[in-house]
């Protein structure tokens, strides 16, 4: 039996038909048309579907659509702010973080959560935060030092907020 | 020759952004399975559920009976002809008909209005079977007796060829030091992170098929299909959204992508299929396992006498890339090092397993496994550094192979030596403490492709470019961008020649009716074949302009340059006109402004078995060198730290080629210290997700130190080389020889696993079931 749900997405509700066994990244995907959000497994393993829900990422695959209810979900298409690139965004292109980029929306959200938390993560602290991304194409490398590049850039714009 | 004029170029070599990047991160980058089309329907397969066995019945009532269900189709040996990459040996088909020979293999198909009800009505179908016996070790496959996969390949053999090159047992016999030893290279698969989607729409008024798919070669599938479906090239239109990733692994025509336009021809609907992760990994095509002995004769000083190397592959169950990987093999041993003497023996061989095929650094993996590891041993036996024998035996420019490749330009030596000062490879090596090691290993990969897969002599690459003041300039050109950037170097490159800014170049590409022919993405072939086409598009276009430029500014035309918007005299550059206003002018006084430009590589020259395979162009170069720790208790090993110095001509893009570098040394070492696809006795793949196939995370990665070693490949666009490919081929053999230096084993078979290296320091007794 399908029902209608209302999901809070990006900041906004949005009415969805849903049964008891749909998954938020179907419902993401299918229904809304946030194709943002990627589907690599399936399974719980490569975190291509990362999402932020009530600030934490959460792999949307293993979610069901009807649990997320009453929360707040945030996906890569509601990162950015007033079209200005989350600093996330920026670093990943700048410093050559994205090859193929199917890994790219999850690995920014993993991030996004991580940077939350931990405003000065380490590197092995980033490394950790991202362990549950999978990426085939970059080594990791480059995608370790944009987080860094990022939280040093976050810091600044906080500190800048703050003195401002 | 032509040398390096870095100092002068505006884009080249500069490590800009890929041009895609921003539609990534923001996640608005469109992969194959983010497209819906209008009255999109999907479509399911049905997996046989033994890995060899004659199909006796598909009962398909039930599944029909299902509301939603808009057609069932079963395997049809009229409707459904076999194929293969090349069209050699063609074995596969859209759905099995007859026989399966692989656990996974199509059977039945279903297509529904919606994904859910097209898996209940697969699950639906009843199929019976009457299993026959199989065969999954390549060896065993070939014995006599064993059963058989196709009627055409006697004792399995798909395809077998032997090259000789010199006296080689005359080179043994006289040589100083002979060392042989066996090596296993196992069985992993590309792990691409986009599952392979099609989305088939045949319009059935006017008789035409567009595909939208994830490939790499759009246009040998385009060839594909036409065979497949018996349909002509010119009424089916590819067109490849961003692709998630490749490796090789979308070279080929998946079943599901023939099953779509089937379904899509039957139903005159639009059909997509995607794969969930088991069935990639069912699907595979990924890396030849290989059953390999390496042999080799020295001189006191360390010189290569000679190189006996016998191969055998295990194809799984179908031809793909089988005959390909053979001869790449052979090829792959004639460098990096100066060999006098050379011959091998090779085979390919069905098995009821997932086909093999192509992967990244396809054959080379496996022979630098085992040259570099064979090498390390007879350093060692002569009493000479593994640093001094890859350097008396490392390839210079002008070097020609025995199987007469041309080695246009080397800097492997360069690499070494960098690679060496920058890791204290010398001072570490053998003077580490017991459990920490050091290892060195080289390698090399084909540039530019030199081989088209069928008979023809038109260029392997094409390029149109259009000049407009309205539209800008479109770059139209064959190229495949699975990730790798060549839609953004081949901006550059354009850019380059036309003196204008990245952004006001349009490249359009990836559609086989807007772009011209090109063999694709394999063979690390694009920057350097594609970049000849779209340089030479570029330069036609521009000498056009010139003409018009030269009377304007009246200057002679050879003595006009293209910068930052403007076409100018050389030596007055005060002479000058908006590139803008020549276009402008061009147009009104002479018509449309198009260049065009296209790359044939040169023909190879060798007469033997196999010549086709191997001689291009142009060779990248690359050292490396792995710290690593073992546990000897535990077995467990850790990488400390890696580096690498490679050889790829001029960096069109450092930041590029440093991603590509980074992202080989990764799959090397996954393969190296834990991938590998288990098959279970009853033929069944027992690891088809990233739960149980493991790949590198982060926390695998060691930090990298990777350094461009600078120099220019006078025969290629800009001077570059290949870098996606060779940087993968030394990581297994670095390892192994670090392993030594660190425990004083040597390990011959991957992956290392802490069981594989507990039983070579004698600490588990059961034999490996892969040792040859
Ligand atoms: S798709 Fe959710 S973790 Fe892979
Ligand atoms: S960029 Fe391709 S998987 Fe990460």
């Amino acid at each position: 039996m399908k029902q209608v749900l209302s999901l809070n997405i990006n900041g906004h509700d949005r009415d969805v038909m849903v049964s008891h066994e749909d998954l938020l990244v179907d419902v993401l995907r299918d229904q809304l048309g946030l194709i943002g959000t990627k589907k690599g497994c399936g399974h719980g393993s490569c975190g291509t579907c990362t999402v932020i829900i009530d600030g934490e990422a959460v792999l949307s695959c293993l979610t069901l659509a009807l649990s997320s209810q009453g929360k707040k979900i945030t996906t890569i298409e509601g990162i950015e702010k007033d079209g200005a690139l989350h600093p996330l965004q920026q670093s990943f292109i700048e410093r050559g973080a994205v090859q193929c980029g199917f890994c790219t929306p999850g690995m920014i959200m993993s991030a996004a959560a991580l940077l939350s938390h931990n405003k000065s993560p380490s590197i092995e602290e980033i490394k950790i935060g991202l362990s549950g991304n999978l990426c085939r194409c970059t080594g990791y490398v480059k995608i370790v030092d944009a987080v860094e590049v990022a939280a040093a850039k976050m810091r600044q714009l906080d500190a800048a907020q703050k003195g401002a | 020759m032509t040398t390096d004029d870095t100092k002068r170029y505006a884009w080249v070599g500069k490590s800009i952004p890929k041009v895609d990047a921003a539609a990534k991160v923001r996640g608005k980058a469109i992969y194959t399975d983010d497209i819906s089309l209008p009255g999109l329907v999907y479509a399911k397969i049905k997996g046989s559920t033994v890995p060899h066995g004659r199909i006796v019945k598909i009962d398909t009532h039930k599944a029909e009976a299902l509301p939603g269900v808009l057609a069932v189709i079963v395997g049809d040996p009229t409707t459904m002809k076999p194929y293969s990459v090349n069209n050699y040996l063609p074995t596969e088909q859209a759905l099995a008909s007859g026989k399966v020979r692989y656990y996974g293999e199509g059977v039945a198909a279903v297509a529904a209005l919606d994904e859910k009800t097209a898996e209940r009505a697969v699950s639906l179908i009843e199929v019976e079977y009457e299993a026959l016996p199989f065969v999954l070790d390549p060896r065993e496959a070939m014995e006599p007796g064993k059963p058989l996969l196709h009627d055409f390949a006697e004792r399995n053999i798909n395809y077998k060829g032997e090259q000789d090159f010199g006296d080689v047992d005359k080179a043994f016999a006289e040589s100083h030091l002979v060392m042989e030893n066996h090596y296993y290279c196992s069985y992993v698969s590309h792990a691409f992170l986009e599952p392979q989607s099609v989305v088939a729409d045949y319009d059935t008024v006017k008789g035409h098929l567009t595909v939208h798919t994830c490939i790499q070669l759009p246009h040998y599938f385009h060839q594909t299909l036409s065979r497949a479906l018996e349909l002509p090239m010119e009424r089916i239109r590819v067109i490849v959204p961003t692709v998630g990733g490749g490796f090789g692994g979308k070279t080929e025509a998946t079943p599901a992508s023939l099953v779509a336009c089937i379904l899509s021809r039957k139903l005159g609907k639009p059909v997509k299929i995607t794969y969930d992760r088991e069935e990639v990994f069912q699907q595979n095509k990924g890396r030849h396992p290989a059953y390999m002995r390496m042999k080799m004769g020295f001189d006191p000083e360390g010189r290569i006498t000679a190189c006996d190397f016998d191969n055998t592959l295990d194809g799984g169950a179908h031809s793909s890339w089988g005959f390909v990987t053979l001869w790449f093999s052979a090829a792959l041993t004639q460098l990096p090092y100066k060999l006098p003497n050379v011959r091998f023996r090779g085979r390919r061989i069905f098995t009821n397993k997932p086909t093999t095929g192509a992967q990244r650094c396809l054959g080379g993996v496996q022979v630098r496994m085992s040259m570099e590891s064979l090498l390390d041993e007879a350093a060692q036996k002569l009493g000479i550094h593994p640093f001094h024998i890859r350097m008396v035996n490392a390839v210079e420019t002008g070097h020609q192979t025995q199987a007469v490749f041309d080695v246009r330009h080397s800097e492997l030596k360069r690499c070494i030596e960098t690679v060496v000062a920058k890791s204290g490879f010398c001072e570490k090596y053998g003077k580490l403490p017991f459990g920490r090691g050091i290892g060195l290993a080289c390698g090399h990969y084909s540039t530019g492709g030199a081989y088209l897969l069928y008979k023809s002599n038109r260029p392997h690459s094409t390029a149109n470019i259009r000049v407009d003041t309205e539209a800008g300039t479109t770059v139209f050109v064959g190229a495949t961008d699975i990730g790798q950037g060549s839609t953004t170097v081949l901006t550059q490159m354009v850019a380059e020649v036309l003196g204008l800014d990245l952004a006001e170049i349009h490249i359009v590409c990836q559609d086989t009716t807007l772009a011209p022919m090109d063999n694709g993405t394999y063979d690390s072939r694009v920057t350097y074949g594609a970049g000849h086409a779209v340089k030479r598009a570029a330069i036609d276009a521009r000498d056009k302009l010139f003409g018009i430029a030269a009377i304007k500014l009246d200057v002679n035309p050879e003595q006009l340059e293209c910068a930052g918007g403007f076409i100018y005299a050389t030596y007055s550059p005060k002479k000058r006109i908006a590139f803008r206003e020549a276009v402008h002018q061009y147009l009104s006084t002479v018509g449309p402004l198009f260049g065009t430009g296209s790359y044939t590589p040169p023909q190879p020259s060798g007469d033997y078995q196999g010549k086709l395979i191997g001689p291009t162009p142009a060779f990248g170069f690359t050292a490396q060198v792995a710290e690593i720790e073992v546990d000897v208790e535990t077995g467990k090993l850790k990488i400390i730290k890696y580096w690498e110095a490679g050889d790829c001509g001029k960096a069109i893009n450092p930041m590029s080629v440093e991603g590509q570098v980074e992202g080989g040394i990764s799959m090397g070492l996954g393969q190296a210290l834990f991938e590998e696809m288990k098959m279970s006795k009853e033929g069944k793949m027992e690891n088809p997700n990233f739960h149980d196939y493991r790949i590198p995370t982060t926390m695998d990665m060691p930090e990298i130190d990777a350094t461009i070693v600078e120099s220019f490949d006078p025969t290629a666009p800009f001077g570059n080389k290949e870098v996606g490919e060779g940087p993968v081929g030394p990581v297994i053999p670095a390892i192994l020889n670090a392993i030594y230096d660190a425990v004083g084993v040597r390990i011959t078979e991957v992956p290392v696993t802490p069981e594989r290296i507990l039983r070579a320091l004698g600490k588990l007794d059961q034999p490996s079931k892969n040792k040859l």
